[in-house]
């Protein structure tokens, strides 16, 4: 009986795989569900929302229409693996894998295969350096540019000076959280402040002994590199050691509506850093009401439009039409493979203008990816929470990083990788 | 009619001895092997070799690797995960260490070094019994994944805190790096599965896996009989991390590639090769197949099923899923405790007598 | 005194506190060990169920409403209207005893008198399945959880203590009420198992099974009501942690938190889930405050178990454990 079943599936999935080729085929790597849920949904809707978009007002890309297909990773790296398994013969235009442990085992798979990959704000720092990652892609900015962008604004809050101040970083014991911890060390010997990381073990219910310390040491500023429900605990010790909020800045992951909502009143004034806007003050969510929500296509529950990890999905998405609208406009026809899309990637080019006429002025810093540089601009804004009102606002405009200094590292860190696996450097 | 003992006469000790005595199951089991060596590589494609087939053979080894340690000597262990990761890591550092020892040889020493790192987490278990003991190796779950967290040496003081396995080639046919051919890791995989479970199963009926029995079912009976705990215990301990520990490092080396050990190697995975000892059958060689296969395919079967067949939204389906997935571990217990290899035997014994039942 | 010990002295306490939180959690797992020997790995997930079902109840969120979108193209998510706190928590009681009811007729019933790692395994199975249950009923976001216990640091500590000794001690006001809290739960437990028939039923049956059922207790009825009361210790363990960092997936993992505590204080002990809670609490904060300069942080998820471990070498039935006496 059950062998007959199993028969019965690999018959239907045998016959369902072979598709007409008549569209463009984007898949989502998604997590609705597992440990990280609350910051899967938001982008997941959003990716999709956009997307559908696209399909109902502009029927497709170049006049084919995409296809999306949904794959819950549950962010575990394993079913990332059988995700991308089960869509890699489809024709995937672009991969998000929406997980930094996913995308390392994708880096390898991905180059031999020929697909691109594209890892926004989070992934492997050093696949900017597009030359030892051809098919790997980090645009607009990465965790490096992050730390970076963060002791930028402080050092502009402080009339450019952070000789005797001291800054705590608050991270996730994991490879994501160490990750601006090099970067920090180096910055605070450039620039004199003293730098203190305090690690907070998976998952960080309980962060006691953490936040007595901050108290104890009196930092100036606390930065904050945290995922899942570390993120609402920290923002609530936080709030109950008194820390000032203002003074309290976590990284793009960390700067949810799921981060500050279970504090209540307490997170009022907690900043995050971002590299697009928030809210739902542009002209493109008046076509999404009208063409998605209107029409009763909406994806999820609906209920998550205009958050702060809802937009990141858009992004994300509104970067991949736009790639994928250049990689048909350089092969000049609309059915693009996945190595004509990965050339579209290379030749982005995000403008201001383009921004306005997408309905999103301002929602990102302009920027151009090349074969060298995946990395995009690296630049961040400050988004701060408004308790009462429940909504982030930008305070800041677009920070630039330190990218002499994150492209020093980075190409270190891609130099070493080459080694290790035998890549000469070089543009495809 | 298919499953007769009769005329099956047994001449010597050594064919008294053998591992399947009745003709049938011999049969069987050369068809299976030849089958899986000769025929699977012909038809399997990419998407099932790597999210199926691949996966199933290394958490074979797993379970068999706990089921030594549970089954066999009654040490109930939580800590399983932590040690492929020691596996894993052991790889990565042999391997980044001296590019030029071959892969297999790499993995078998990952396994001895498990194997070291076992004992010394066994050592508790001397004097700590039942879920006292399970807790206890807990603390070797979350103390190595803290240790290949913070100390850098662990991924050669890598920036990014990830391990990445470089490509290695044996004997001029590439193995590990991802372009490794689905045929060539499936056959890695299968090679280790077949000697891992020749291996269990021979250490399991000789003198070593009797005093892992003795102390099993009464440690202190067997004592009295002259079982030395100390060496029963730790030798179970290390058998089983040998196990637990190639297990790791195939993960590592041929299946994901690449790997974070919190992620990778967390509480869960430990609990995923607890449940296929205890679904596939306690102290059972065939019952660590049987487990492994039902929580691998399982898993992939439901989502087919829901996702594509029906066409539910992806995350429905995946809660649907852990609540199947629940539930059928509770029915299994229910229906028969001792396992999916319980339920074979009893298929057997009805086997041996139809279709004449008296 | 210097500031070293002021600091020491200040995380030591903040330990205990959250040693009582600990605690909390490891009460619900001693009851029903106590009463049935089963080693119940679903307690975390009961206490995440718990407060899912809670906060659902107290927005008046329509349960199941994803899947019945999904099934009918319908658009439900609320009822429009919101309870309070209190009523909402005797409605969620209300449920974990029906809970206990079905777990008993679905799962206990049928696995009568096997072997403990079995049962332990089955409660595993549970779990798995309240974690879909609770997201596939009340959704996978993050909630707000909020029964009006007050949070944020106590000033009337700060102050004393500044007054005192020239710092102020931080502590949270929260912990102070998991103190009271769980002062007034184990009060009620112990008058409930002295002085009631059904409690009195209860002690007999976690002493002998089969004497029990031999006197005409009900071992059926023991069992819901084991459960009930651990479902209602799960609901209180996921208010006091869900106040603090909002009810989500990782509630349900607080029971590795717990099970330190457990070994330390031994399986069948409630004295022994307190103190046990609280020398972990101090054990990991003090082990932090003067390690964690040599070694680096994040510490505490371990050094429980080695702590527990440690102490097992040397008492193998935990503090308060019953003595193991084995025979041949």
């Amino acid at each position: 009986m059950k062998m007959m079943k199993i028969a019965a599936l690999l018959a239907a999935s045998a016959v369902a795989a072979p598709v007409a080729a008549q569209d463009l085929h984007f898949p989502m790597l998604n997590y609705r569900t597992g440990p990280y849920a609350p910051g899967g949904i938001p982008f997941a809707d959003g990716y999709q929302d956009y997307l559908t978009l696209i399909n109902e007002r502009d029927g497709g890309i170049g006049g084919l229409p995409i296809r999306t297909t949904e794959c819950e990773t549950a962010y575990n790296t394993e079913r990332g693996v059988e995700c991308y398994e089960s869509v890699r013969g489809d024709n995937p235009l672009v991969i998000q894998p929406l997980s930094t442990g996913i995308t390392y085992q994708l880096i390898p798979r991905v180059t031999a295969d020929g697909i691109p990959l594209h890892t926004m704000g989070y992934g492997r720092t050093s696949a900017m350096e597009g030359e030892t990652f051809p098919w790997v892609f980090n645009y607009p900015a990465n965790y490096w540019d992050g730390a970076s962008v963060a002791i930028n604004h402080l050092l502009a809050q402080n009339d450019g000076s952070l000789d005797g101040k001291k800054i705590v970083l608050v991270y996730h014991n994991s490879a994501y959280g160490r990750e601006p911890i090099r970067t920090l060390e180096i910055l605070s010997e450039r620039l004199g402040f003293e730098f203190l990381p305090i690690a907070v073990d998976h998952p960080g219910q309980e962060q006691g002994s953490q936040w007595l310390q901050i108290r104890r040491e009196r930092p100036d500023y606390v930065l904050m590199w945290g995922w899942g429900v570390m993120n609402a605990v920290a923002i609530q010790e936080a709030a109950n050691i008194r820390f000032p909020m203002d003074h309290f800045i976590g990284i793009w992951w960390s700067g949810s509506e799921n981060d500050v909502l279970p504090v209540g009143a307490g997170a009022d004034g907690y900043t995050a850093l971002t590299f697009h806007g928030v809210g739902t003050d542009y002209p493109v969510y008046s076509d999404i009401q009208e063409y998605v929500v209107g029409r009763g296509l909406a994806a999820g529950a609906g209920d998550q439009i205009g958050s702060a990890v809802y937009s990141r999905g858009l992004y994300a998405a509104m970067l991949a039409v736009e790639a994928a609208r250049t990689a048909q406009e350089l092969a000049g026809h609309a059915q693009i493979t996945p190595a004509e899309m990965r050339a579209g990637m290379e030749a982005l080019s995000i403008s201001e203008e383009r921004l306005t006429e997408l309905g999103l002025p301002g929602f990102s810093a302009p920027f151009d990816v090349s074969c060298q540089n995946h990395g995009g601009s690296g630049a961040a804004m400050l988004q701060q929470w408004d308790a009462d009102t429940q909504s982030w606002s930008l305070i800041s405009d677009w920070i630039e990083a330190d990218r002499e200094l994150i492209g020093e590292l980075a190409a270190e860190d891609a130099s070493v990788f080459a080694q290790e696996n035998n890549i000469t450097p070089g543009c495809l | 009619m298919l499953y007769r003992e009769a005329g099956d006469f047994k001449t010597s000790y050594a064919s008294d001895n053998q591992t399947f005595p009745i003709r049938f199951d011999r049969a069987a089991y050369w068809v299976a092997i030849a089958a899986a060596f000769l025929v699977v590589p012909m038809v399997l494609g990419d998407y099932w070799a790597n999210s199926i087939v691949i996966p199933f053979l290394i958490y074979v080894i797993a379970a068999l690797g706990l089921n030594i340690l549970i089954g066999y000597t009654g040490l109930l262990s939580l800590g399983t995960a932590a040690f492929m990761a020691v596996g894993a890591y052991a790889t990565f550092k042999l391997t980044t260490a001296f590019p030029g020892m071959p892969i297999y040889i790499v993995f078998l020493l990952s396994g001895l070094v498990t194997s070291a790192v076992g004992v010394l987490f066994g050592l508790p278990s001397l004097k700590i019994k039942g879920f006292y003991l399970a807790v206890a190796t807990l603390a070797a779950q979350f103390f190595l994944i803290w240790l290949f967290t913070r100390v850098e040496w662990f991924y050669n003081y890598s920036p990014t805190g990830q391990i990445s396995m470089p490509e290695r080639s044996m004997f001029g046919v590439i193995i590990t790096g991802a372009s490794a051919s689905s045929t060539a890791v499936y056959f890695t995989c299968l090679i280790f599965t077949v000697a891992m479970a020749w291996l269990a199963r021979n250490l399991t009926r000789g003198t070593m896996g009797r005093t892992w029995m003795a102390i099993r079912d009464m440690d202190i009976a067997a004592e009295i009989i002259g079982v030395n705990p100390l060496i029963a215990k730790l030798s179970s301990f290390a058998v089983s991390s040998f196990f637990v520990g190639v297990a790791g490092a195939l993960t590592f080396g041929v299946y994901l590639g690449a790997a974070e050990a919190g992620e990778a190697f967390s509480i869960n995975k430990s609990f995923l090769v607890l449940f296929m000892v205890i679904i596939g059958g306690l102290g059972s060689i065939l019952g660590s197949f049987l487990g492994a296969a039902f929580l691998v395919v399982l898993p992939v079967l439901l989502k087919l099923m829901l996702v594509d067949g029906f066409g539910w939204p992806a995350d429905l389906a995946r809660h649907l899923e852990v609540m199947i997935i629940g539930a059928l571990i509770i029915v299994v217990l229910i229906v028969e405790p001792h396992g999916m290899a319980a339920l074979w035997r009893t298929i057997k014994e009805k086997l041996r007598l139809w279709p004449f039942p008296h | 005194m210097s500031d070293t010990v002021l600091f020491a002295l200040e995380a030591g306490l903040n330990g205990l506190t959250v040693g009582i939180m600990y605690s909390l959690v490891a009460l619900g797992f001693v009851l029903i060990f106590k009463a049935s020997g089963i080693f119940n790995f679903a307690q975390g997930v009961m206490a995440l169920f718990a407060a899912l079902t809670l906060v659902g109840f107290q927005t008046g969120q329509v349960p199941f409403s994803h899947l019945i979108n999904a099934i009918f193209g319908a658009h439900v998510s609320d009822f429009g209207f919101t309870m309070p706190a209190f009523l909402a928590i005797i409605l969620t009681v209300v449920v974990m005893v029906l809970l206990a009811l079905l777990i008993e007729r679905l799962v206990l019933k049928h696995l009568v008198n096997q072997e403990p790692i079995i049962l332990f395994m089955a409660t595993i199975g549970l779990a798995y399945f309240l974690e879909g249950l609770g997201d596939i009923m009340w959704g996978a976001e993050v909630k707000r959880l909020d029964v009006g216990i007050p949070q944020g640091m106590s000033s009337w500590v700060d102050e004393t203590t500044y007054n005192l000794f020239g710092y102020g001690f931080y502590i949270d006001t929260l912990s102070l009420w998991a103190l009271l809290i769980a002062a007034v739960l184990v009060t009620g437990l112990v008058v409930f198992s002295q002085y009631t028939k059904q409690g009195r039923a209860l002690r007999a049956v976690a002493d002998d099974h089969q004497a029990a059922l031999s006197v005409g207790i009900s071992l059926r009825f023991i069992w819901v009501l084991t459960w009930s009361i651990a479902g209602i210790v799960a609901l209180v363990a996921g208010i006091m942690w869900g106040s603090k960092s909002g009810v989500q997936f990782s509630l349900s993992l607080i029971a590795l938190k717990a099970l330190p505590v457990l070994i330390l204080g031994g399986f069948t002990s409630i004295p022994g889930a307190i103190v046990g809670g609280l020398l972990i609490g101090v054990g990991e904060k003090l082990f932090d405050f003067f390690m964690q300069p040599v070694i680096g942080g994040a510490t505490e998820n371990w050094f429980a178990y080695m702590l527990a471990l440690v102490f097992l070498l040397f008492r193998p039935q935990g503090l308060f454990g019953e003595r193991i006496i084995e025979r041949v």
